[in-house]
């Protein structure tokens, strides 16, 4: 089969899969609601305080629930054998990892960007600034799916990979965390956004067309 | 010379050669250290707006070059590791690893107190403070994965992997001054301007560099001969260099 049928299949699997599997993408989606919501309880319902580090809020909430999902990117076919055959095939490795992490995407944080409005009202925050929240969220999910398929082909075979998988992409997801915030806080007092919205497709390009290959010789790596 | 680099891939000449280098260099750490220290704490003039608390930059500024320095050295190490499967490679760029990790801490911890008698703070989140503090999690990150497997060859590799990903961030250190104008300075020494600093005080500066980087050399000639004696202790030449017998 062709190059563009094969990646069109693994991406119709993993949907699928998804989809059957309701789990893998309504969990993260509550944990970002649930998250987003212990931000108040602990630090207090004040409006002024929430409407200044809301957006903050809802991006560290964002990174976390997009950390969590990623654990489940190539574990689950890791354990039942399926990986091994991707890693078989005659495609290129890092096309073919580019349509699980376009999946990955799609599942967890697509719904992310979506409900990221709903969250904004809880936090205070004013309407003008959904338009940027979403894109940056939009922009900044699909950065982080990227790098974080990298850890995540990384600690695929290690025992216990969760947590060492949150220490090694957390320090590379700090750029996007700060673009990100800071466009949504620089729209909410009127100023341009222009500059941080084009670092993050800037650095969504170059995750594009770097991350797929380090996934793929991680996968190498860890798959032996 | 090249036949020179390849030679030093083979452990036991690896192992000769840092026989004879690592006690001389460590001699010379000695040297250049006590005498940079005693130009820098010493000799040199005071700072007309600092006064004396300056001085800590002769320990806070080449640790915080030696930080970004041994990180470029771990990333060109992986990569030679990575594409001609050199072990030796694997086992610099792993013993690397805490050595940096102490100089990217010695360099936040000095420049933590260095910050308050100065900026009148212990820390501030700017772009340097924190793109060094994420290199220092980017070390620990890498020493995480290497223990982490059970296999060491497989350990290494994949940490290699993960040391190329995160060298990106060595450039946003070094430019993050330029790019971003908060709390720290910018850079007063330049390879191709002129520095905004007096010899007598850059020199003692540069000599410091000089003795933290043969410290580096020397620690890791030695973690890597004892790696080695570890990794080759079934081969004939080890047991002979150890116990002296001719089996």
């Amino acid at each position: 089969m062709s190059l563009g049928t094969a990646f069109w299949r693994l991406l119709r699997r993993d949907l699928l899969l998804a989809v059957r599997r309701g789990n893998e993408w309504i969990n993260p989606l509550v944990f970002f609601v649930i998250v987003v919501s212990l931000f108040p309880l602990g630090i207090g319902p004040g409006a002024k305080t929430l409407q200044l580090i809301g957006p903050g809020i809802v991006w560290v909430s964002a990174l976390l629930a997009t950390l969590l999902a990623l654990d489940g990117l190539f574990r689950s076919d890791h354990q039942d054998g399926a990986l091994e055959l991707i890693l078989l095939s005659p495609h290129p490795l890092s096309v073919l990892v580019l349509a699980k992490v376009l999946a990955h995407w799609l599942i967890t944080g697509l719904p992310l960007v979506l409900l990221s409005p709903l969250l904004g009202v809880l936090l205070h925050q004013d309407a003008k600034v959904f338009g940027v929240l979403m894109a940056t969220l939009a922009l900044g999910t699909a950065t982080l799916s990227l790098i974080g398929a990298i850890g995540a082909a990384l600690t695929v075979g290690v025992r216990r990979g969760g947590v060492l998988l949150s220490l090694l992409v957390l320090p590379l997801y700090v750029p996007v965390l700060i673009f990100g915030s800071n466009a949504v806080a620089s729209a909410g007092m009127g100023l341009a956004v222009e500059g941080q919205l084009s670092l993050m497709g800037g650095g969504l390009f170059l995750a594009l067309a770097l991350a797929p290959v380090a996934t793929a010789a991680a996968l190498r790596v860890s798959v032996e | 010379m090249y036949l020179w680099v390849h030679k030093l891939g083979s452990p036991r000449y690896f192992y000769s050669f840092a026989r004879v280098v690592a006690p001389l260099l460590a001699v010379f750490c000695a040297v250049t250290m006590v005498w940079g220290l005693y130009q820098g704490l010493v000799v040199a003039p005071t700072d007309y707006q600092q006064g004396e608390s300056y001085r800590i930059m002769y320990v806070h500024v080449p640790a915080a070059w030696m930080s970004m320095f041994i990180y470029v050295v771990m990333a060109f190490a992986s990569a030679i590791s990575l594409i001609w499967h050199i072990k030796l490679a694997d086992l610099i760029a792993q013993k690397s690893a805490p050595i940096g990790a102490t100089f990217t801490f010695l360099a936040l911890a000095t420049g933590s107190l260095w910050g308050k008698p100065m900026w009148g703070t212990w820390w501030v989140w700017d772009a340097r403070l924190t793109s060094e503090l994420v290199l220092l999690f980017l070390y620990l990150g890498y020493m995480a994965l290497h223990e982490a497997y059970d296999n060491p060859s497989t350990g290494a590799k994949a940490a290699a992997i993960l040391a190329l990903v995160g060298v990106v961030n060595i450039p946003i250190i070094h430019f993050s001054v330029e790019w971003w104008h908060t709390l720290h300075q910018s850079a007063s020494v330049s390879k191709l301007g002129k520095p905004s600093m007096p010899s007598s005080m850059l020199v003692p500066l540069l000599v410091m560099a000089v003795s933290f980087k043969a410290f580096y050399g020397t620690v890791l000639l030695w973690s890597v001969q004892a790696k080695v004696l570890e990794r080759e202790y079934r081969s004939k030449w080890v047991r002979e260099l150890l116990l002296g017998a001719k089996t």
